[in-house]
Protein backbone atom coordinates (compact mmCIF):
# COMPACT_ATOMS: atom_id res chain seq x y z
CA UNK A 1 0.00 0.00 0.00
CA UNK A 2 1.78 3.54 -0.58
CA UNK A 3 1.83 5.59 1.72
CA UNK A 4 -1.15 8.61 2.53
CA UNK A 5 -1.33 12.05 4.21
CA UNK A 6 -3.46 14.10 5.71
CA UNK A 7 -3.34 17.24 3.75
CA UNK A 8 -6.28 19.32 5.32
CA UNK A 9 -8.83 19.25 8.01
CA UNK A 10 -11.76 21.53 9.34
CA UNK A 11 -13.80 21.14 12.58
CA UNK A 12 -16.98 23.09 13.29
CA UNK A 13 -17.54 24.03 17.40
CA UNK A 14 -19.02 21.18 19.25
CA UNK A 15 -21.95 21.82 21.47
CA UNK A 16 -25.93 21.74 21.67
CA UNK A 17 -25.86 23.93 18.56
CA UNK A 18 -29.64 24.67 18.08
CA UNK A 19 -29.94 27.11 15.23
CA UNK A 20 -27.66 24.77 13.23
CA UNK A 21 -28.94 21.53 11.04
CA UNK A 22 -27.01 18.62 10.45
CA UNK A 23 -26.30 19.70 6.71
CA UNK A 24 -25.06 23.23 7.42
CA UNK A 25 -22.49 21.56 9.88
CA UNK A 26 -21.31 18.88 7.56
CA UNK A 27 -20.96 21.26 5.08
CA UNK A 28 -19.09 23.97 7.38
CA UNK A 29 -16.27 21.03 8.45
CA UNK A 30 -16.11 19.82 4.64
CA UNK A 31 -15.70 23.25 3.10
CA UNK A 32 -13.05 24.64 5.84
CA UNK A 33 -11.27 21.23 5.12
CA UNK A 34 -11.22 21.95 1.64
CA UNK A 35 -9.95 25.66 2.48
CA UNK A 36 -7.02 24.15 4.51
CA UNK A 37 -5.96 21.49 1.87
CA UNK A 38 -6.20 24.62 -0.91
CA UNK A 39 -8.65 21.49 -2.68
CA UNK A 40 -11.81 22.52 -4.62
CA UNK A 41 -14.93 20.42 -4.77
CA UNK A 42 -14.07 19.44 -8.54
CA UNK A 43 -10.72 17.57 -6.75
CA UNK A 44 -12.15 15.65 -4.69
CA UNK A 45 -12.58 11.93 -5.87
CA UNK A 46 -14.81 10.58 -3.44
CA UNK A 47 -16.71 11.46 -0.39
CA UNK A 48 -16.66 8.96 2.78
CA UNK A 49 -18.89 9.99 5.54
CA UNK A 50 -19.30 8.75 8.72
CA UNK A 51 -23.09 9.26 10.35
CA UNK A 52 -24.20 6.93 13.37
CA UNK A 53 -27.90 7.89 13.34
CA UNK A 54 -29.41 10.82 11.19
CA UNK A 55 -32.32 9.08 10.14
CA UNK A 56 -33.47 8.19 13.70
CA UNK A 57 -32.42 11.61 14.99
CA UNK A 58 -33.18 13.98 12.11
CA UNK A 59 -35.14 11.89 9.47
CA UNK A 60 -33.00 12.22 6.57
CA UNK A 61 -31.52 9.25 5.08
CA UNK A 62 -29.24 9.32 2.04
CA UNK A 63 -26.81 11.52 3.67
CA UNK A 64 -23.50 11.00 2.06
CA UNK A 65 -24.76 12.54 -1.73
CA UNK A 66 -26.81 15.28 0.31
CA UNK A 67 -23.69 16.62 2.01
CA UNK A 68 -21.44 16.31 -0.67
CA UNK A 69 -23.75 17.89 -3.31
CA UNK A 70 -24.18 21.04 -0.88
CA UNK A 71 -20.62 21.30 -0.87
CA UNK A 72 -20.19 21.25 -4.65
CA UNK A 73 -19.21 17.72 -5.20
CA UNK A 74 -21.35 15.73 -7.63
CA UNK A 75 -20.65 13.09 -9.97
CA UNK A 76 -18.07 10.91 -7.82
CA UNK A 77 -18.58 8.21 -5.22
CA UNK A 78 -20.73 9.82 -2.12
CA UNK A 79 -20.88 7.07 1.07
CA UNK A 80 -22.10 6.73 4.04
CA UNK A 81 -20.67 4.49 6.61
CA UNK A 82 -22.21 3.33 9.91
CA UNK A 83 -20.06 1.51 12.82
CA UNK A 84 -22.12 3.50 15.72
CA UNK A 85 -19.59 6.07 17.54
CA UNK A 86 -16.68 4.41 15.34
CA UNK A 87 -18.90 5.39 12.30
CA UNK A 88 -16.20 8.40 11.02
CA UNK A 89 -13.18 6.09 11.98
CA UNK A 90 -14.18 3.62 9.56
CA UNK A 91 -14.93 5.90 6.81
CA UNK A 92 -11.90 7.00 7.22
CA UNK A 93 -9.96 3.41 7.32
CA UNK A 94 -11.92 2.42 3.86
CA UNK A 95 -11.07 5.73 2.66
CA UNK A 96 -7.31 5.56 3.59
CA UNK A 97 -7.10 2.12 2.25
CA UNK A 98 -8.84 2.95 -1.09
CA UNK A 99 -6.38 5.54 -1.93
CA UNK A 100 -3.89 3.56 -0.59
CA UNK A 101 -4.89 1.18 -2.89
CA UNK A 102 -4.49 3.55 -5.76
CA UNK A 103 -8.04 4.00 -6.31
CA UNK A 104 -8.09 7.81 -6.11
CA UNK A 105 -5.96 10.31 -4.93
CA UNK A 106 -7.75 13.18 -3.28
CA UNK A 107 -10.33 12.16 -0.99
CA UNK A 108 -12.65 13.74 1.65
CA UNK A 109 -13.91 11.72 4.90
CA UNK A 110 -16.04 13.42 6.63
CA UNK A 111 -18.37 12.70 9.82
CA UNK A 112 -21.46 14.65 11.57
CA UNK A 113 -23.84 14.40 14.08
CA UNK A 114 -27.07 16.11 15.18
CA UNK A 115 -28.27 15.05 18.69
CA UNK A 116 -29.99 17.87 20.38
CA UNK A 117 -33.00 17.74 18.48
CA UNK A 118 -34.61 15.05 20.46
CA UNK A 119 -35.23 14.94 24.09
CA UNK A 120 -32.66 12.94 26.27
CA UNK A 121 -34.79 9.83 26.50
CA UNK A 122 -34.90 9.40 23.03
CA UNK A 123 -31.05 10.13 22.34
CA UNK A 124 -30.43 7.52 25.07
CA UNK A 125 -33.28 5.23 23.10
CA UNK A 126 -31.32 6.32 19.99
CA UNK A 127 -27.88 5.11 21.21
CA UNK A 128 -28.96 2.18 22.91
CA UNK A 129 -30.03 1.08 19.25
CA UNK A 130 -26.06 0.51 18.68
CA UNK A 131 -25.96 -2.40 21.09
CA UNK A 132 -27.99 -5.62 21.01
CA UNK A 133 -31.40 -5.19 20.65
CA UNK A 134 -33.09 -8.46 21.04
CA UNK A 135 -30.93 -9.31 24.41
CA UNK A 136 -29.36 -6.61 26.54
CA UNK A 137 -31.72 -3.81 24.60
CA UNK A 138 -34.62 -5.27 25.33
CA UNK A 139 -33.99 -5.80 28.96
CA UNK A 140 -33.56 -1.80 29.18
CA UNK A 141 -29.76 -1.17 28.75
CA UNK A 142 -28.72 2.38 27.95
CA UNK A 143 -25.23 2.78 27.23
CA UNK A 144 -24.02 4.70 30.30
CA UNK A 145 -25.66 0.95 32.05
CA UNK A 146 -23.21 -1.08 29.76
CA UNK A 147 -20.29 0.59 30.70
CA UNK A 148 -21.29 0.83 34.06
CA UNK A 149 -21.25 -2.73 33.98
CA UNK A 150 -17.81 -3.13 32.84
CA UNK A 151 -16.67 -0.08 35.58
CA UNK A 152 -18.21 -2.20 38.14
CA UNK A 153 -15.82 -5.39 36.68
CA UNK A 154 -12.83 -3.45 35.78
CA UNK A 155 -13.01 -2.65 39.80
CA UNK A 156 -13.89 -5.95 40.69
CA UNK A 157 -11.17 -7.22 39.12
CA UNK A 158 -8.99 -4.82 39.26
CA UNK A 159 -9.18 -2.22 42.38
CA UNK A 160 -9.85 0.60 39.73
CA UNK A 161 -11.87 3.34 41.90
CA UNK A 162 -14.70 6.18 41.22
CA UNK A 163 -12.06 8.48 41.99
CA UNK A 164 -9.58 7.55 39.26
CA UNK A 165 -12.47 7.41 36.71
CA UNK A 166 -13.22 11.14 38.14
CA UNK A 167 -9.63 11.52 37.72
CA UNK A 168 -10.17 11.53 34.07
CA UNK A 169 -13.04 13.92 34.01
CA UNK A 170 -11.47 16.61 36.15
CA UNK A 171 -8.06 16.02 33.26
CA UNK A 172 -10.35 15.98 30.53
CA UNK A 173 -12.48 19.22 31.65
CA UNK A 174 -9.09 20.56 32.46
CA UNK A 175 -8.02 20.51 28.63
CA UNK A 176 -11.59 21.15 27.28
CA UNK A 177 -11.43 24.56 29.06
CA UNK A 178 -8.03 25.41 26.66
CA UNK A 179 -10.06 24.20 23.43
CA UNK A 180 -12.49 27.19 21.57
CA UNK A 181 -14.06 24.53 19.57
CA UNK A 182 -14.83 22.56 23.02
CA UNK A 183 -18.97 22.00 23.76
CA UNK A 184 -18.47 22.20 27.54
CA UNK A 185 -14.87 24.52 28.24
CA UNK A 186 -15.73 24.84 32.07
CA UNK A 187 -13.19 23.20 34.91
CA UNK A 188 -14.79 20.81 37.41
CA UNK A 189 -12.94 19.68 40.91
CA UNK A 190 -12.57 16.19 41.89
CA UNK A 191 -15.47 16.76 44.73
CA UNK A 192 -17.81 17.89 41.89
CA UNK A 193 -17.33 14.59 39.59
CA UNK A 194 -17.45 12.50 42.09
CA UNK A 195 -21.09 14.26 43.81
CA UNK A 196 -22.89 14.39 39.79
CA UNK A 197 -26.04 12.96 39.50
CA UNK A 198 -25.75 8.91 39.09
CA UNK A 199 -26.57 8.11 35.72
CA UNK A 200 -26.18 4.04 35.99
CA UNK A 201 -24.51 3.33 39.13
CA UNK A 202 -21.10 3.94 39.55
CA UNK A 203 -21.43 6.00 36.81
CA UNK A 204 -22.58 10.18 37.40
CA UNK A 205 -23.02 12.62 34.73
CA UNK A 206 -19.53 13.39 35.29
CA UNK A 207 -18.35 10.34 33.82
CA UNK A 208 -20.73 10.09 30.74
CA UNK A 209 -19.89 12.43 27.29
CA UNK A 210 -21.76 14.93 26.53
CA UNK A 211 -24.63 14.96 23.83
CA UNK A 212 -23.21 16.77 21.27
CA UNK A 213 -23.85 18.62 17.45
CA UNK A 214 -20.82 18.71 15.39
CA UNK A 215 -19.13 17.76 12.20
CA UNK A 216 -15.29 17.47 11.20
CA UNK A 217 -13.31 16.35 8.02
CA UNK A 218 -10.07 15.68 6.60
CA UNK A 219 -8.41 15.80 3.09
CA UNK A 220 -6.12 12.75 2.48
CA UNK A 221 -4.16 11.83 -0.58
CA UNK A 222 -1.05 9.80 -1.49
CA UNK A 223 2.25 11.14 0.77
CA UNK A 224 4.11 11.83 -2.75
CA UNK A 225 1.11 14.31 -4.14
CA UNK A 226 0.82 16.19 -0.70
CA UNK A 227 3.04 18.78 -1.47
CA UNK A 228 1.32 19.94 -4.29
CA UNK A 229 -1.03 20.82 -1.82
CA UNK A 230 -0.10 21.72 1.70
CA UNK A 231 2.91 22.91 3.00
CA UNK A 232 2.46 20.67 6.45
CA UNK A 233 1.00 16.78 5.42
CA UNK A 234 0.49 14.61 8.42
CA UNK A 235 1.58 11.04 7.41
CA UNK A 236 -1.02 7.87 8.34
CA UNK A 237 1.84 5.92 9.33
CA UNK A 238 -0.84 3.27 10.50
CA UNK A 239 -4.67 2.22 10.44
CA UNK A 240 -6.28 -0.53 11.42
CA UNK A 241 -10.06 -1.52 11.91
CA UNK A 242 -11.94 -4.48 13.66
CA UNK A 243 -14.36 -6.11 14.94
CA UNK A 244 -15.98 -7.85 17.71
CA UNK A 245 -19.77 -9.59 19.47
CA UNK A 246 -21.99 -6.20 19.86
CA UNK A 247 -23.60 -7.93 22.89
CA UNK A 248 -21.46 -7.37 25.95
CA UNK A 249 -22.74 -11.04 27.46
CA UNK A 250 -21.10 -12.44 24.71
CA UNK A 251 -17.59 -11.78 25.52
CA UNK A 252 -15.21 -13.14 27.28
CA UNK A 253 -13.99 -10.43 29.90
CA UNK A 254 -15.55 -6.91 29.56
CA UNK A 255 -12.96 -5.20 31.03
CA UNK A 256 -10.89 -5.25 27.93
CA UNK A 257 -11.68 -4.50 23.60
CA UNK A 258 -10.65 -7.16 22.66
CA UNK A 259 -11.22 -5.18 19.07
CA UNK A 260 -8.86 -2.62 20.22
CA UNK A 261 -6.19 -4.39 21.52
CA UNK A 262 -6.14 -6.23 17.78
CA UNK A 263 -6.67 -2.55 16.19
CA UNK A 264 -3.50 -1.63 17.67
CA UNK A 265 -1.48 -4.01 17.41
CA UNK A 266 -2.02 -4.11 13.06
CA UNK A 267 -1.82 -0.31 13.36
CA UNK A 268 1.80 -0.57 15.35
CA UNK A 269 2.60 -3.39 12.80
CA UNK A 270 2.07 -1.05 10.25
CA UNK A 271 3.65 2.11 11.57
CA UNK A 272 6.75 -0.37 12.32
CA UNK A 273 5.94 1.18 15.77
CA UNK A 274 5.94 -0.08 19.27
CA UNK A 275 3.25 1.42 22.51
CA UNK A 276 6.41 3.51 23.75
CA UNK A 277 6.96 5.32 20.44
CA UNK A 278 3.57 7.15 20.91
CA UNK A 279 3.64 10.39 22.54
CA UNK A 280 0.53 11.06 22.84
CA UNK A 281 -3.50 10.51 21.99
CA UNK A 282 -6.39 10.58 21.55
CA UNK A 283 -8.76 8.10 22.79
CA UNK A 284 -12.35 7.39 23.02
CA UNK A 285 -13.69 8.53 26.44
CA UNK A 286 -17.24 8.18 25.55
CA UNK A 287 -17.51 7.07 29.13
CA UNK A 288 -14.03 7.84 31.92
CA UNK A 289 -13.53 3.71 32.04
CA UNK A 290 -13.25 3.33 28.55
CA UNK A 291 -9.95 6.08 29.04
CA UNK A 292 -8.72 3.91 31.32
CA UNK A 293 -9.50 0.31 29.56
CA UNK A 294 -8.06 2.16 26.27
CA UNK A 295 -4.68 3.23 28.27
CA UNK A 296 -4.13 -0.53 29.32
CA UNK A 297 -5.65 -1.87 25.28
CA UNK A 298 -3.21 0.37 24.06
CA UNK A 299 -0.04 -1.22 25.74
CA UNK A 300 0.72 2.26 27.44
CA UNK A 301 0.39 0.26 30.51
CA UNK A 302 -0.02 -3.25 32.20
CA UNK A 303 -3.54 -4.46 32.50
CA UNK A 304 -5.56 -2.97 35.61
CA UNK A 305 -3.16 0.15 36.35
CA UNK A 306 -5.15 2.18 34.09
CA UNK A 307 -6.71 4.19 36.52
CA UNK A 308 -3.49 4.76 38.30
CA UNK A 309 -1.87 5.90 35.15
CA UNK A 310 -4.64 9.15 35.16
CA UNK A 311 -4.39 9.38 38.90
CA UNK A 312 -0.42 9.80 38.76
CA UNK A 313 -0.78 12.29 36.18
CA UNK A 314 0.79 10.41 33.50
CA UNK A 315 -1.92 11.12 31.04
CA UNK A 316 -1.89 15.08 31.80
CA UNK A 317 -0.93 17.85 29.44
CA UNK A 318 2.19 18.20 31.06
CA UNK A 319 2.33 14.71 31.79
CA UNK A 320 4.99 11.98 29.88
CA UNK A 321 2.22 11.08 27.41
CA UNK A 322 -0.43 13.36 27.08
CA UNK A 323 -4.03 11.86 26.20
CA UNK A 324 -6.82 13.78 25.12
CA UNK A 325 -5.38 17.23 24.60
CA UNK A 326 -8.51 18.22 23.07
CA UNK A 327 -11.16 17.59 25.98
CA UNK A 328 -12.05 14.60 25.01
CA UNK A 329 -15.34 13.32 24.19
CA UNK A 330 -15.72 14.09 27.71
CA UNK A 331 -15.70 17.97 27.70
CA UNK A 332 -14.96 18.43 23.88
CA UNK A 333 -18.09 16.87 22.98
CA UNK A 334 -19.51 13.66 21.66
CA UNK A 335 -21.44 14.00 18.74
CA UNK A 336 -21.40 10.25 17.64
CA UNK A 337 -20.64 10.35 13.80
CA UNK A 338 -18.17 13.16 13.80
CA UNK A 339 -15.71 11.62 16.52
CA UNK A 340 -13.45 9.38 15.14
CA UNK A 341 -12.47 11.90 12.39
CA UNK A 342 -12.64 14.57 14.92
CA UNK A 343 -10.12 13.09 16.85
CA UNK A 344 -8.12 12.58 13.56
CA UNK A 345 -8.06 16.77 13.35
CA UNK A 346 -6.91 17.09 17.15
CA UNK A 347 -4.07 14.65 16.66
CA UNK A 348 -2.95 16.81 13.16
CA UNK A 349 -3.37 20.24 14.81
CA UNK A 350 -1.16 18.99 17.84
CA UNK A 351 2.00 17.52 15.46
CA UNK A 352 1.54 20.96 13.19
CA UNK A 353 1.88 23.05 16.37
CA UNK A 354 -1.84 24.51 16.13
CA UNK A 355 -2.97 23.48 18.99
CA UNK A 356 -2.56 27.02 21.01
CA UNK A 357 -2.99 26.83 24.95
CA UNK A 358 -3.15 23.00 24.78
CA UNK A 359 -0.15 22.45 22.31
CA UNK A 360 2.10 20.20 23.81
CA UNK A 361 6.03 20.15 22.89
CA UNK A 362 6.50 16.33 22.03
CA UNK A 363 4.11 16.02 19.29
CA UNK A 364 6.06 14.17 16.56
CA UNK A 365 4.00 10.90 16.63
CA UNK A 366 0.16 10.42 18.17
CA UNK A 367 -2.70 8.39 17.76
CA UNK A 368 -5.87 8.14 17.58
CA UNK A 369 -8.79 5.38 19.24
CA UNK A 370 -12.21 5.59 17.84
CA UNK A 371 -14.57 2.85 19.76
CA UNK A 372 -18.04 1.93 17.75
CA UNK A 373 -20.77 0.77 20.84
CA UNK A 374 -19.93 -1.13 23.88
CA UNK A 375 -16.39 -2.50 21.79
CA UNK A 376 -17.62 -4.05 18.95
CA UNK A 377 -15.65 -1.68 16.36
CA UNK A 378 -12.39 -0.34 16.85
CA UNK A 379 -10.16 1.92 14.80
CA UNK A 380 -6.63 2.71 15.41
CA UNK A 381 -4.67 5.30 13.69
CA UNK A 382 -0.90 6.36 14.17
CA UNK A 383 0.10 9.74 12.56
CA UNK A 384 3.29 10.96 12.69
CA UNK A 385 5.35 14.30 11.36
CA UNK A 386 5.75 13.77 8.01
CA UNK B 1 -29.61 -18.28 24.00
CA UNK B 2 -31.66 -15.45 25.66
CA UNK B 3 -34.79 -17.17 24.61
CA UNK B 4 -33.35 -20.64 25.85
CA UNK B 5 -33.05 -19.48 29.04
CA UNK B 6 -35.61 -17.18 29.42
CA UNK B 7 -38.26 -20.44 28.76
CA UNK B 8 -36.25 -22.52 30.96
CA UNK B 9 -35.60 -21.29 34.48
CA UNK B 10 -32.06 -21.26 35.87
CA UNK B 11 -30.14 -20.10 37.92
CA UNK B 12 -26.68 -18.76 38.01
CA UNK B 13 -23.69 -16.07 39.39
CA UNK B 14 -23.85 -12.11 38.58
CA UNK B 15 -20.99 -11.44 36.91
CA UNK B 16 -21.47 -7.55 36.91
CA UNK B 17 -24.19 -4.94 37.37
CA UNK B 18 -25.52 -1.56 37.59
CA UNK B 19 -28.41 0.54 38.61
CA UNK B 20 -30.07 2.33 35.72
CA UNK B 21 -30.95 5.93 37.28
CA UNK B 22 -31.24 7.80 33.30
CA UNK B 23 -33.63 5.22 31.20
CA UNK B 24 -34.26 4.85 27.76
CA UNK B 25 -37.51 6.17 27.04
CA UNK B 26 -39.58 2.99 27.20
CA UNK B 27 -38.36 2.01 30.28
CA UNK B 28 -38.36 5.77 31.89
CA UNK B 29 -41.56 4.43 34.44
CA UNK B 30 -39.26 1.40 35.15
CA UNK B 31 -36.25 3.78 36.77
CA UNK B 32 -34.36 3.20 38.92
CA UNK B 33 -34.06 -0.31 38.27
CA UNK B 34 -31.28 -3.01 38.24
CA UNK B 35 -29.79 -4.52 35.25
CA UNK B 36 -27.08 -7.37 35.17
CA UNK B 37 -25.35 -10.29 33.50
CA UNK B 38 -25.41 -13.35 35.07
CA UNK B 39 -23.00 -16.42 34.94
CA UNK B 40 -25.48 -18.95 33.88
CA UNK B 41 -24.77 -22.51 35.78
CA UNK B 42 -25.56 -24.10 32.46
CA UNK B 43 -22.77 -21.92 30.79
CA UNK B 44 -22.88 -18.93 28.83
CA UNK B 45 -24.55 -15.50 30.19
CA UNK B 46 -27.65 -13.46 30.28
CA UNK B 47 -28.24 -10.04 30.57
CA UNK B 48 -31.27 -9.42 32.70
CA UNK B 49 -33.20 -7.59 35.03
CA UNK B 50 -33.30 -7.82 38.57
CA UNK B 51 -36.51 -8.32 40.53
CA UNK B 52 -36.59 -7.89 44.99
CA UNK B 53 -32.91 -7.16 46.49
CA UNK B 54 -30.16 -5.52 45.00
CA UNK B 55 -27.32 -8.31 44.10
CA UNK B 56 -24.02 -7.66 43.78
CA UNK B 57 -21.03 -9.27 41.78
CA UNK B 58 -20.62 -13.09 42.86
CA UNK B 59 -24.10 -13.02 44.64
CA UNK B 60 -25.87 -16.44 43.21
CA UNK B 61 -29.50 -15.62 41.38
CA UNK B 62 -31.86 -17.63 40.34
CA UNK B 63 -34.52 -17.29 37.75
CA UNK B 64 -38.23 -15.62 38.59
CA UNK B 65 -40.10 -14.41 35.83
CA UNK B 66 -40.25 -13.47 32.54
CA UNK B 67 -41.91 -10.14 31.71
CA UNK B 68 -43.14 -8.73 28.28
CA UNK B 69 -39.59 -10.87 26.88
CA UNK B 70 -37.44 -9.90 29.54
CA UNK B 71 -35.75 -12.29 31.97
CA UNK B 72 -35.93 -11.22 35.76
CA UNK B 73 -33.72 -12.72 38.12
CA UNK B 74 -33.67 -12.62 41.99
CA UNK B 75 -31.00 -12.98 44.42
CA UNK B 76 -31.05 -17.11 45.55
Amino acid sequence: MRPVAVIGVGKTAFGALQDRDLRSLAVEAGEKCMKDARVSPSQVEAFYLGNFAGPSFVGQNHLAPYIAGAMGITGVPATRFEAACASSGSALFHAVSAVGAGLYDVVMVGGVEKMTSQSTPKVTEILAGAGDMLGEGRAGATFPALFAMIARRHMYQYGTTREQMAAVAVKNHLNGSKNPQAHMRKVITLEQALAGKMIADPLTVYDCSLISDGAAAVMIAPLERAGEFTGKPVKILGIAQTSDMVALDEKDDITTFRAVVEAGKKAYKMAGLSPRDIEFAEVHDCFTIAEIIAGEDLGFVQKGEGGLYVQQGCTALNGPRPINTSGGLKSKGHPVGATGVGQICDVVIQIRGEAGERQIPRNSIGLAQNLGGSGATAVVTILGAA
Amino acid sequence: MSEEATANPRSGVIYTETVIYAAPEQFVADAPYQLAIVTLNGGGRLTARISGDRVAIGDAVEFAEDRNGIPFFRKK
